[in-house]
Parts: C-alpha cells; structure tokens; sequence
C-alpha cells in the first residue's frame, strides 16, 4: 500500500483531502487562484506528458548493447513505427499483466515507453539516440526477479509476434538484452 | 539399495533446509515461492535417463519450470518403437531453485523374438531403475554472458534388474554410476541452442546389459552432442549424437544419433517425436526407429 500510495503522489494524483477539508466551492474547473498546496507536487510536462526526473547523464552507451549494423533489423521491425508499436504493445501487455503490473504502478509510463522506444530504436539501428538513464541505475530499486523478466521477454514475443517481425529477428533483438539481467534482477 | 536410500535422505534433507530457509524470518516478499517461470522449452525435455536434456543426450538444465525462485518438476514418458525391440521408459524429476536437479526414470526393454534367440524367452523384457541428481554450477543457458553456457556436472546410478543376463552377456555387474559434466547454451542471435556432455561411464548399452565386462571395466569417456534451432517460441528441431562404450565381446554397441522435434502444447506439456539410430543392440543390428515422449513440466 506504501508503494501505491508514493505512486499516486508520483504521479500527480492529489491526496483526498480530509473531510474537514472539502470546501464545496473548490472545483477542478474553477480555479482561478490554487489554494497554496501543503507539499509541492510533479507535474507532467506541458509538452511531453512525462514527469520531471533529476538531471542525469546522457549517453548511448546507457542503452546497455552494441547496437545491430546495417538496415537488416531495423527493417525486420519496419522502422521505428513498428518498434513504436512493439513497445507500445509490450508495455500495454506487461502493465495489465497480473505477475508483473504491480512493478509499474510506481512507473511514469509516458517516460517508459519513450525511453524503451529509444534504446529498441538505437539497438536496432533505426536511427535513435538514447537519453535514458543505464540499465543498473534504472533496475536499481525494482527489486526485479529474473521471473519478472522473463514474464517481460514473453509481453514483449508476444508484441513482436503481434508486428509480424520474424523470430530469428525476435530473438536477435533478445541476443542484445539478454546480458542485460546481471543489471536489471536484483535479487 | 543403499544409495536409494542416500538419494532418499539427501532429497528429505535438502527440502527440510529449503523450507527452512524459506520460512525463516525473512519478509513476506523474500518467502513466496515463485513457480512456473521458466521461458518455454528452456529446461529441456526429459531424457531416456530420467535427467532433463534432449531426449537421448543429457544436458545441463535443470528439470521442470521453475526459476530460482522456485521448485518444479516434470514427469515424462517415452516410447521407442524398433525393428527388433520396444522401449518404453518413464520417470520423474524435480528442480530445486534451477540448482539441484534430483530424478528417476525406469527403463524396459521388450526383446520380443529376439528374447528367443537368446534363450530368455519370447518377449523377456530387460529392466533398468536410474536414479540421478545434477547440480548446476554457473552461467545461465538464456541470460548473461553470451559465451558463457550452463554448466552442470552431474551423477545416475543405475540398477539392472537382470542380474542373470547380464552375466550371460558378460557384464561384469549389474549396477554402474555414471558421472558427467555438460554445457548448455542458447545462441539468440543464430536461435541455436548447443549442448556438449562429457559422460565416464561403463555401461552397455546404458546399463540395461549391466557395466563393464572381464576384460574391460574402466570409466570411459564418452560424448553427447546436441544442436536444435529454435523455429518459435514453441517449436524446436534438432540433432543428437551420443558416443558409447564397447564392452561387450558378443554384443557389439554402436553410437546412437537421432533427429527430433519438439513442441510445447502448453507451459506444461512438450511432445517430443524423433527418428533414432540406435545401431546394434544385443546382436540385432541396425535398430533404427521412431521415438515419441510426452512430458508434463510444473
């Protein structure tokens, strides 16, 4: 409860006030002059929808794999449109998924699919940068099981499977974060 | 019996002190078993010697479906349909923590008219009981370093029934321990997975004609190779080739080699159909035929 609570407050849900609180003229339509709030709150980002994170180094290397060469597996994933619909449809699986959907109440989703977008993009040499953060300071405080992941390889087959993209290209993609569990299970 | 019972006693207390382990006071988070979360076919199917691996050759992952985090296990049953002989097997195992593999399998052949010819009788069936325990010892045969496979080393004993035919053959005993070491590893980026198992054994033709002979009772070893290429997350295909000893001065053994497929129905269920070469067995050569097993993995 701890965790969804921090959750709802991470992202920008406000607490329900006390019931001595409520004060009927206050509505989320008229709000001409915000009464002051009690903690200062996130908000998302006008532009991108994402929640402000702290200032972190950029680098491609934090992508966590040497990216593919050639047009071969970017094309297998038809272009960054189909690895945004891959992604799109892995998170859209994992977050309704009951042996893993807790790990993401916590999770700006808007920021995940962007940055997991990027890091499929540049791996598969379709032409991104990456600007998340490495995958051992990413995974750090997940407390993430290798079954939690393996139960994310099965949304993200699922998704690939879903885009047509063929398995010798599936599980090259899955050759380049493989390695990666050393930094992403934690126990 | 004896070593029965040391399986026995080692597999009681290894459960004692891993329900000990996880019922300590540890947080409810760190005590839940997980079960079941294993990749489709990653541990393998069973073999005719009850350890998980290819179908004849032994690899190093551990039987049933559980990670880690969990306990699994698998019950299997496999028959082979030959010119001269029907083989039927089946067995159990379980997998501790993707660690510590313990398992039985029980091996009939039915010699049918050859049991004739060798004075035992029309449809004598030989009788084997192997009792088996692997433990794995690095790498991981799906994650990690790309290079580095599952490691596993491990021990069958093995426990003729036909105490008879086996000095009839000239096996020098009717019960034999193997002991193998194996590397198993799923290439994702070729969708191959290879294994390669170093076995010192002396048994013929796996023990079910006992081990050793006058002249020849060393350990000896012996190599099983498996290459399969992953078609889906559900469907493998492969080949096998497992060297053998050559003990018996009447009953000359051969190699054996087969080509298989298998399939995962579901999480828990993998048929596996393969042609087989089995070469010569107790004087029948060329006994090559069709194997089919099913396998239920928890």
């Amino acid at each position: 409860m701890i965790s969804i609570a921090f959750a709802l407050a991470l992202m920008g849900v406000q607490d329900l006030p006390a019931a001595a609180d409520i004060e009927p003229e206050v509505t989320t339509e008229v709000a001409p002059a915000p009464a002051p709030a009690p903690e200062p709150e996130l908000e998302r980002d006008p532009v991108t929808g994402e929640l402000p994170v702290d200032p972190y180094e950029m680098s491609n290397a934090h992508a966590g794999a040497t990216p593919f060469t050639g047009t071969a597996m970017r094309d297998a994933f038809h272009g960054q449109e189909g690895i945004r619909r891959v992604v799109d449809n892995m998170v859209d699986r994992a977050v309704i998924d009951p042996r893993i959907s807790e790990i993401f109440v916590a999770h700006d989703l808007v920021r995940l699919r962007r940055t997991l977008f990027e890091q499929f993009c540049h791996i598969l040499n379709a032409g991104c940068d990456y600007t998340g953060r490495d995958m051992e300071s990413s995974h750090r405080d997940l407390g993430l099981q290798v079954d939690d992941l393996n139960v994310l390889v099965e949304n993200l087959q699922a998704a690939m499977a879903d885009e047509k993209v063929g398995f010798a290209a599936q599980n090259r993609l899955l050759s380049k974060l493989a390695p990666m569990k050393r930094d992403v299970v934690t126990r | 019996m004896k070593d029965l019972s040391v399986l026995r006693v080692a597999a009681c207390l290894f459960s004692l002190s891993a329900s000990t382990l996880v019922s300590a006071n540890l947080p409810a988070q760190a005590q839940d078993l997980r079960n079941g979360g294993k990749l489709l076919l990653t541990n393998g199917v069973s073999t005719i010697e009850g350890s998980g691996g290819g179908g004849l050759a032994t690899w190093s992952t551990i039987a049933g479906n559980a990670t880690q985090e969990g306990i699994g296990g698998s019950v299997h049953g496999t028959v082979i349909e030959l010119p001269d002989y029907n083989w039927t097997s089946f067995g159990v195992s379980v997998g501790f923590f993707d660690r510590l593999e313990l398992s039985y399998a029980r091996q009939n052949l039915d010699t049918i008219d050859i049991g004739t010819a060798l004075g035992l009788g029309r449809g004598y069936t030989l009788n084997q009981n192997v009792f088996g325990a692997k433990l794995k010892l690095a790498g991981d045969v799906v994650y990690g370093d790309p290079l580095l496979p599952q490691i596993a080393i491990g021990v069958q004993h093995k426990r003729s029934s036909d105490a008879a035919v086996v000095a009839a053959v000239g096996g020098a005993s009717p019960n034999g321990t193997d002991f193998y070491i194996s590397a198993t590893k799923l290439f994702l980026s070729q969708s191959v997975l290879a294994n390669a198992t170093v076995r010192f054994t002396k048994a013929n033709q796996t023990g079910l004609l006992g081990f050793g002979s006058a002249t020849d009772s060393n350990h000896k070893p012996q190599f099983e190779g498996s290459l399969a290429y992953q078609l889906s997350r559900r469907f493998v295909v492969g080949g096998e080739y497992r060297t053998k000893p050559n003990n018996l001065g009447i009953a000359r053994e051969d190699d054996w080699v087969d080509l298989f497929a298998a399939y995962a129905l579901t999480r828990n269920v993998t048929v596996t159909a393969a042609y087989v070469d089995l070469g010569s067995i107790a004087t029948a050569d060329n006994q090559r035929g069709a194997l089919l097993s099913l396998q239920a993995a928890f």
